[in-house]
């Protein structure tokens, strides 16, 4: 009886595509590599750009101009997913920002739609009910930030407090001269009105 | 708010920024840039020493500048510097900019990497993290081999901290993804794993990335990941929701590592052991559970982290493929989704059940849900999410619902986005094809999709209704009946002109008898399109009249009417105007016998890939397509094509297009009926036949001679002096040849250059059957001549007697020489004896096309140069003739002139004989 099932076993193994352990490790499938990831205006002007794989700049900016295109021509009601080269794109808008990454095939589409808004979560504490301008003008540290979350485009940290605390630390470790009771970060943690402010369109 | 003010605020760097917003113009954005730019190169240039704020703030506008698409090419230097700061910021912004506009200087990668392995070696771990992340960041080559191994020893260190242990292990995935073979598994691979049970729950999300990446290309050495996987999985899925406190993302508890969990699952089978198997399915159920219980919040965060899970959890299971009731539980989740208003779900769920339709435990329940994705067909607003239900509606096809799914694609057809029309034919056309129980269904289903998007039927569409049309017999008739019918209609599609000419040209008489469809109603309707049509449609009309010809006698007198008009025999195409001159003589020349010899109804095609699938694959990419060739029959399988065919089809008709392809060199169907034209103005047949001799001169396959009896089919290869050719011989007739002889002879002369041996044949060759000779060559010394391949056989009682040029040629004898620009012309110098020289100018008799002008000189035997000629329209080759005596090197050009249509070649070689044969042989080629 045993036998017999493992015979079966066997015989469906090589019909399926991506079964067994050793084919899936043959085609060599990453898992849960985000490519890049893109943050651009309603009008088009990129905000900012995080690659995690080695792409020529020629190449990133025709990427970008592509994608922005496709995305900007959306309707509103359509779903946050699409294919795009042997890419998946995931976007999501928040007001007039557009939060866009790359993942592949193969990856999990809403936790990458989760990933974006834990992002925005941190922004909006970090900024405090978050804007385009904040991320225009204060570019560094939103690039800090999304550094403090994703690595080589992968979850450093899933928990808010940790990442945000360890941006506070280095904000404290910043200026000799500030004020030690001026720390806004901890001032705003449960507060989600940037969130409200900004809504889900 | 504190928001701008936050930081360090600096002043002059947010100055600068709203200067760039407030430029009215890209001509004024740059303006203002290059006057930074230039104010940024003299601080730096200036003698005066910046002192570490001023540098970050001009570093941090350089890297502004470049974000915003421009070049930066200074001021790599002063990042550098900032490296070594010891205020935190500084330090920051410098890493920052390095990791963006990383340089492939090696000088700066040098200091980069001493700063960071300052920056590791420091114990504070906010520094640590700083040079973890440029490393991550960078992620070159070079930063791989001075810290792959540094790396591991952090991570699995007793006294690391927890946050750097996170940045460790991610820092070290980006390294092995980009170079593997630096980062070898060692002692701290076990101790990798056991982050697994860390208390710490995002070191235990940072490793589990790892550790998948990891046991991805080394499954044996993680195994024992998958017990510990399976037990935090169980402790996250049964932890209430407050327990993990931080790590519950919207009352779901760690949504992101349950996901991480379930994908590294995936690397492996189900667990062997029991009642890790059972733990594993109880977690299984649980999400599976949890995803019916009310959402613990209206948000849609709340639904997207459990739905992520739930997700990943299906494709577990669809990865192992072995739980029946999973699977079958899976798939009623999935049909609950496919009607959710979240349009994402949709999608997802779509996307998902595909897999789910190739399981055979969850083939059936998938079917299940046919309404609902036709529905989904039928009123999704997003083009995307069509896009999944038909890719659905694909994989759930079988034959129960082959007709219902068929008829609900042709009719989203006629709507669907353009840009997906083409697939959705392919896809039906394979359906129907794959499914047919009876072909009229298959014929219908194909006309249809002619009728509704013409444009989007490829050629292989229409190619392969055809095929099948004429491999089975028992529906023929009706295909007539049908496009007959169709063409009736007052517009109708190319393509279908094209299927009902051909068809109509093979089988008009099975439907001539009733008076509506009688030939020269049939002949009329089909002239009627004719002038609306391009040039191959026309060409192909032409032959299905030299066919009406055949079948309707008296049809002959209109059809030669319609051919000897000026518009036929004067057209301006050189196709159409050959076919109508040629068809126009053979119907006047020939005996009904011959007629009806040469327009024989076209034999069965041989069994093949469909070539619609291979369509269908090419476009969505192997990897893409649900396992439905797995399970292919081929419905024109008709056994009755054995290798006779697939032997004598080498050389001349290696596919099916080829056949109907009308601008390609002439096919066998063509070709049959040159011969027999050429045949009746010569009516010789013991005379030496050499007509396919020259074909061979550029390859070594194909048919050598072919008559109502006999086809003789050669393949051939050449080692320096010596040759092997394989003659087939094959009995087209159902009758056996008797005496069956042949045999090669060579003039006198050619008797001392050229030894030709070859073994006896079986004197018996039965109806339908090939036999195989096998001729052996050694070209002694060069030659001109031909040897004659004499074949005899008793077919019926008459004697056959056929003598055939054998295609040995001197320069079957090359080996191909490359040679530099330098050497070729010195050669060439060398060469410069009148004698030595063979030049001919021709004129050019095929299309000049550099492609097949390149593929005949490499077919001819030498090596074609590159980059020698200064003209690059001119070909260049070199290569030595081998023989037992001697060896002679050959030089040759060849200069077309496109213009005049004519090529000039010159031939140099040592030996004025061999310059001679070599330029006759190869510029009858072009």
């Amino acid at each position: 009886m045993r036998k017999e099932e493992k015979k079966k076993e066997k015989k469906k193994e090589g019909k399926r595509r991506r079964s067994s352990t050793f084919s899936v490790c043959a085609c060599s499938s990453e898992t849960e590599l985000m490519r890049f990831m893109l943050l651009f205006s309603r009008q088009g002007k990129l905000r900012l750009q995080k690659w995690y794989t080695a792409t020529a700049e020629r190449d990133k900016k025709k990427m970008v101009r592509e994608l922005m295109q496709i995305v900007l021509a959306r309707k509103p009601k359509m779903c946050s997913f699409l294919e795009w080269r042997d890419l998946k794109i995931v976007y999501k808008r928040y007001a007039s920002l557009y939060f866009c990454c790359a993942i592949e095939e193969q990856d999990n589409e809403l936790i990458t739609l989760e990933v974006i808004h834990r992002f925005v979560e941190l922004l909006d504490k970090y900024f405090g009910s978050v804007c385009e301008l904040d991320i225009i003008f204060n570019f560094e540290k939103a690039y800090f930030i999304l550094d403090e979350f994703l690595m080589g485009g992968e979850i450093q940290d899933t928990s808010k407090k940790s990442v945000l605390k360890a941006i506070e630390q280095s904000d404290l470790l910043q200026e000799v001269t500030w004020a030690p009771n001026f720390h806004p970060l901890i001032l705003q943690v449960g507060l989600l009105q940037g969130l409200l402010h900004m809504g889900y369109i | 708010m504190p928001a701008v003010s936050k930081g360090d605020g600096m002043r002059g760097l947010a100055v600068f920024i709203s200067d760039i917003r407030n430029c009215k113009s890209k001509e004024a954005e740059i303006k203002r840039i290059n006057k930074e730019l230039a104010n940024i190169r003299s601080k730096f240039k200036g003698d005066k020493a910046l002192d570490g704020y001023s540098k970050k703030k001009y570093v941090c506008k350089l890297l502004f500048i470049f974000l915003l698409g421009h070049d930066i090419d200074f001021g790599h230097m002063e990042a550098v510097n900032l490296l070594s700061s010891n205020k935190y910021t500084e330090k920051q912004i410098g890493y920052l900019f390095i990791s963006v506009l990383v340089n492939s200087n090696s000088d700066l990668i040098r200091l980069i990497n001493n700063a960071i392995k300052n920056d590791l070696a420091s114990r504070n771990p906010t520094f640590m993290n700083l040079a973890l992340h440029c490393i991550a960041n960078v992620g070159s080559r070079e930063m791989a081999e001075a810290f792959a191994s540094e790396i591991p020893r952090i991570l699995v260190a007793g006294d690391t901290m927890d946050s750097v242990k996170q940045s460790a292990a991610l820092c070290l995935l980006r390294l092995y993804r980009s170079s593997p073979e630096l980062v070898p598994l060692g002692e701290w691979t076990a101790r990798v794993v056991h982050l697994l049970n860390d208390q710490h729950l995002g070191v235990v999300t940072a490793a589990t990335s790892l550790i998948t990446t990891l046991a991805q290309k080394n499954p044996d050495d993680f195994k024992t990941s998958i017990s510990l996987a399976v037990a935090r999985l169980s402790r996250i899925v049964t932890s209430a929701s407050i327990d993990l406190q931080d790590y519950t993302y919207y009352f779901v508890a760690a949504p992101w590592l349950s996901v991480k969990l379930l994908r590294l699952l995936q690397c492996y089978p189900p667990p062997e052991d029991a009642a890790l198997r059972g733990r594993l399915t109880e977690c299984l159920e649980t999400i599976l559970n949890k995803a019916q219980e009310p959402p613990k919040s209206k948000k849609v965060q709340h639904s997207n982290a459990k739905n992520a899970v739930l997700f990943e959890a299906i494709s577990l299971i669809i990865h192992h493929d072995s739980e029946p009731t999973l699977l079958v539980r899976a798939c009623n989740q999935l049909g609950q989704f496919l009607q959710h208003r979240e349009t994402n779900l949709r999608y997802l769920a779509l996307e998902s059940m595909c897999t789910l339709a190739s399981s055979e435990f969850s083939h059936e329940a998938v079917k299940t849900h046919m309404e609902t994705v036709i529905n989904a067909l039928k009123t999704e607003r997003d083009v995307s999410v069509r896009q999944r239900a038909v890719d659905l509606l694909y994989a759930m096809c079988d034959r129960s619902n082959a007709k219902q799914i068929v008829a609900e694609m042709l009719r989203y057809l006629e709507t669907a986005d353009y840009s997906i029309r083409e697939e959705i034919v392919l896809k039906v056309a394979i359906l129907a094809e794959k499914y047919a129980v009876d072909y009229t269904w298959y014929v219908d289903t194909i006309l249809n999709l002619i009728r509704i998007a013409g444009d989007y039927v490829s050629e292989e569409v229409w190619y392969r209704v055809i095929q099948i049309v004429i491999n089975r017999d028992d529906v023929q008739g009706y295909a007539a009946k049908t496009v007959f019918e169709a063409l009736q209609a007052p517009a109708c599609h190319e393509n279908l002109v094209k299927v009902g000419g051909y068809i109509l040209g093979e089988f008009g008489n099975l439907i001539a008898g009733d008076s509506r469809s009688s030939p020269l109603v049939q002949f009329n309707l089909l002239h009627s399109k004719f002038h609306l049509c391009s040039v191959p449609t026309r060409a192909l009309l032409l032959s299905a009249y030299i066919k009406f010809i055949n079948l309707f006698p008296e049809v002959k007198a209109t059809i030669q009417d319609v051919l000897r008009s000026d518009s036929q025999l004067r057209n301006a195409d050189v196709e159409l105007q050959q076919r109508a001159v040629e068809y126009l003589r053979l119907s006047c020349v020939a005996s009904t016998d011959i007629l009806a010899t040469v327009l024989e109804e076209m034999p069965p095609f041989p069994e093949r890939e469909s070539s619609i699938l291979a369509k269908l694959k090419k476009k969505k990419g192997p990897g893409n397509l649900p396992d439905i060739n797995n399970a292919r029959r081929n419905v024109n399988g008709s056994s009755e094509h054995t290798e006779t065919n697939e032997v004598t089809n080498q050389g001349s008709t290696p596919s099916f297009t080829d056949l109907l392809n009308l601008n390609s060199s002439p096919s066998t169907g063509a070709s049959l009926l040159v011969d027999a034209f050429s045949d009746s103005a010569t009516p010789a047949s013991i005379d030496v036949n050499e007509e396919n001799f020259p074909r061979f001169v550029c390859k070594n396959n194909g048919v050598l001679y072919e008559n109502l009896l006999l086809q003789v089919g050669l393949r051939s290869e050449y080692r320096q002096n010596l040759g092997r050719i394989y003659v087939f011989y094959g009995n087209k007739t159902s009758a056996q040849f008797l005496n069956f002889s042949s045999s090669v002879t060579s003039p006198d002369t050619l008797k001392t250059q050229l030894n030709v041996h070859n073994k006896a044949v079986d004197p018996i060759v039965d109806g339908g059957a090939q036999v195989q000779q096998i001729l052996n060559i050694e070209c002694v010394s060069d030659f001109t001549d031909a040897p004659v391949l004499n074949i005899q056989f008793r077919y019926g009682g008459t004697l056959q007697n056929i003598a055939v040029k054998l295609p040995v040629m001197l320069n079957k004898f090359f080996q191909p020489t490359e040679m530099t620009s330098q050497d070729f012309f010195q050669r060439w110098k060398q060469l410069g004896a009148p004698q030595q020289e063979v030049q001919k100018i021709f004129k050019a008799k095929h299309p000049m096309d550099k492609e097949v002008t390149k593929a005949k000189i490499l077919g001819f035997g030498v090596a074609l140069l590159e980059g020698v000629d200064p003209n690059s329209e001119n070909f260049v080759g070199a290569g030595i003739i081998h023989t037992k005596s001697t060896q002679v090197g050959c030089l040759l050009r060849l200069e077309p002139n496109t213009q005049a249509q004519m090529y000039r070649l010159t031939l140099r070689t040592s030996r004025d004989t061999v310059s001679q044969r070599l330029c006759e042989l190869l510029s009858e080629q072009f």
